[in-house]
């Protein structure tokens, strides 16, 4: 189905209220997931896929398509959320998450449809994201490449010699987000390491910036859409968001990090978000 | 002639990059490529800067779309600090990227531990997919890197820092197949690495004056490994010596140990830098003889196996543990 098909009756907010019911669903499963990262990144994950990306999921490999890392790849039950959603593989897929014999690992793998390059170890995602984009324009396409990071991410030194690179090799077809939910596993991150101001490290790596609610997904389309945003630049989003957004016994707290949820908290989650849908 | 495998890499790959528009020379600041030579290479060459763990990453960025980079740093970097982005982003997704990786062993010599690399051949050749070679000199490094641009899946090749002798003709060097320098019934000599491959010739031409009879290989790919070769060697020797420039432990001795463990048992002594960080200055020829990683101590190893053995039946392991 062609996204115009995909959101014909939907808006990109019930597309994201089903990808977070998905998202609850797996990590209400035998090992759980990192619910609270990834229910962070769904309306930015939301607004590439059903937006931004020029992706075709009858043809995956498309040389000319737009590239996504997820460079957090602990959010991997959003990515597949998402993946499946758009169409990548059947929704149904997802109850295998966790479960042996499914594909679905506990980071993202290429054997799943529409994963560009595994990920999971931290500070990975930037450096390979500039390959792409570097090959593109070598190539001469005209594709995009966009890299989700963590804000805790950005404590990997990696990240800034990937952010040097980049704007050194002037790669303005290339924009991160960073899914800037200030908490990681064991708690705030700035009180780990502050990295306030963030939006002027970025810039003062020589990136475009701007900071928007990150839960607001008709935004993040247009901004995201409209990158690069300074001719010659980086570009990246700097997305505030919420960790365990749409859950409001676990929203904000470092605890949502890696949640197994019990059937009743499970059926307290989903009550949770289908009340948030109603009030709209 | 004495030459640098780096340089032989350098003017190969130079000599490659407009007859393949897909290959990448992708360089960490390394001085291997002048300003002339990056202007020969155009477009298809970038110094990415001073950041091992983001070049590797790039490289691979790039060979998952339709690029094959070659990747300049030191084999001391590739290998301990870029480790986890070769095993993730490259190994991983079996992507065809070469790490050319200068002053291996022991040929960063005076500029010390920082810049050896005497632990690159174990920890690569555990990486699943990943192919691993030794070039013993320049004509060999020039016939890996020819043979590098259809090969599937990641490249390690291991390269030296100033020039080094060729090594006696040999059958063509190819990649994956050891090259049998000399052959004999009584021991085998394995050697990888320009210094060693000489040693290993060396020591078989004094042993054939004293009656005892050497098969000496080359051993330049650790991975795939050369099991046929080595058992076919092995079969009618009493003994197999590994000369290498790394430590004991992983590298081609703990390969041709693992081999022959499991598939034509055989007493195997690993000769290579003592288990401990180089504390001595100087060149690498210097420390090659420093640590004995001489023909002469290949003989003598040989020698004090076949005599101890001929005594009483065992090896005197405290000389080889030193």
């Amino acid at each position: 189905m062609t996204i115009t098909q995909l959101l014909e009756c939907d808006t990109l907010t019930d597309v994201a209220a089903r990808i977070r019911s998905h998202v609850v669903d797996m990590c209400a499963g035998p090992e759980g997931g990192h619910l609270g990262g990834a229910l962070s990144c769904v309306d930015v994950l939301t607004a590439l896929y059903f937006s931004v990306l020029d992706v075709d999921t009858h043809w995956p490999d498309d040389p000319d398509r737009d590239r996504f890392l997820l460079s957090k790849g602990h959010a991997a039950v959003a990515l597949y959320a998402t993946l499946a959603e758009r169409g990548f593989f059947p929704v149904e897929e997802l109850a295998g998450f966790g479960r042996a014999g499914s594909r679905l690992m506990g980071h993202p793998v290429r054997a799943v449809p529409g994963v560009e390059l595994p990920t999971g170890s931290l500070g990975h995602g930037l450096a390979l994201g500039c390959g792409f984009a570097l090959a593109n324009r070598y190539a001469g396409r005209a594709s995009r490449t966009f890299v989700l990071l963590g804000d805790g991410e950005l404590q990997e030194g990696s990240v800034w010699e990937a952010a040097i690179a980049a704007a050194s090799l002037r790669l303005d077809r290339l924009v991160a987000v960073v899914d800037r939910n200030g908490l990681q596993l064991t708690g705030p991150t700035d009180a780990i390491a502050p990295m306030e101001p963030l939006a002027e490290r970025w810039r003062s790596f020589g990136w475009a910036v701007r900071e928007v609610d990150g839960h607001d997904p008709e935004l993040l389309a247009d901004l995201l859409d409209a990158a690069a945003w300074e001719p010659g630049k980086p570009s990246v989003l700097i997305a505030r968001t919420v960790k365990g957004q749409g859950l409001p016994f676990l929203a904000g707290r470092a605890s949502s990090h890696y949640v197994t949820l019990s059937p009743r908290n499970h059926a307290r989650a989903i009550s949770a978000l289908r009340v948030a849908e109603a009030l709209g | 002639m004495s030459r640098a495998t780096r340089e032989a890499y350098r003017d190969s790959v130079l000599a490659l990059l407009g007859r393949h528009p897909e290959l990448m020379c992708l360089d960490s600041d390394t001085g291997l490529f002048s300003a002339d030579h990056a202007a020969a290479a155009g477009d298809q060459y970038l110094n990415l800067g001073i950041a091992e763990q983001n070049l590797m990453g790039v490289a691979a960025g790039m060979a998952a779309c339709g690029r094959v980079p070659f990747v300049n740093t030191m084999a001391a970097f590739a290998a301990s600090r870029a480790l986890e982005a070769i095993k993730i982003d490259i190994a991983y997704n079996r992507l065809p990227v070469r790490i050319m990786a200068t002053h291996g062993g022991l040929a960063a010599g005076h500029l010390g531990p920082t810049h050896q690399a005497l632990e690159d051949l174990a920890v690569m050749r555990v990486l699943p997919g990943m192919t691993v070679v030794v070039p013993a000199d320049a004509a060999a490094t020039e016939a890996f890197v020819e043979q590098s641009v259809t090969l599937p899946g990641p490249l390690y090749v291991r390269l030296g820092r100033k020039p080094t002798p060729p090594i006696p003709a040999a059958p063509p060097p190819v990649i994956g197949k050891a090259q049998t320098l000399r052959t004999g019934g009584d021991v085998v000599l394995v050697g990888c690495g320009p210094y060693p491959v000489l040693a290993c010739v060396a020591a078989a031409e004094t042993l054939a004056e004293q009656g005892i009879e050497a098969t000496v290989l080359n051993m330049h790919t650790l991975r795939p490994f050369d099991t046929e070769t080595l058992i076919a060697a092995a079969r009618p020797a009493t003994l197999v010596i590994t000369l290498e420039e790394h430590w004991r432990a992983g590298g081609l001795g703990g390969a041709v140990a693992e081999a022959l463990a499991e598939a034509q048992p055989t007493r195997v002594l690993r000769l290579g830098v003592p288990d401990k960080f180089v504390d001595e200055v100087g060149n690498q020829e210097h420390l090659v003889a420093h640590y004995d990683l001489t023909a002469e101590r290949v003989v003598r190893a040989v020698r004090t196996a076949l005599d101890t053995a001929a005594r009483s039946g065992k090896t005197d392991w405290k000389e080889y543990h030193s």
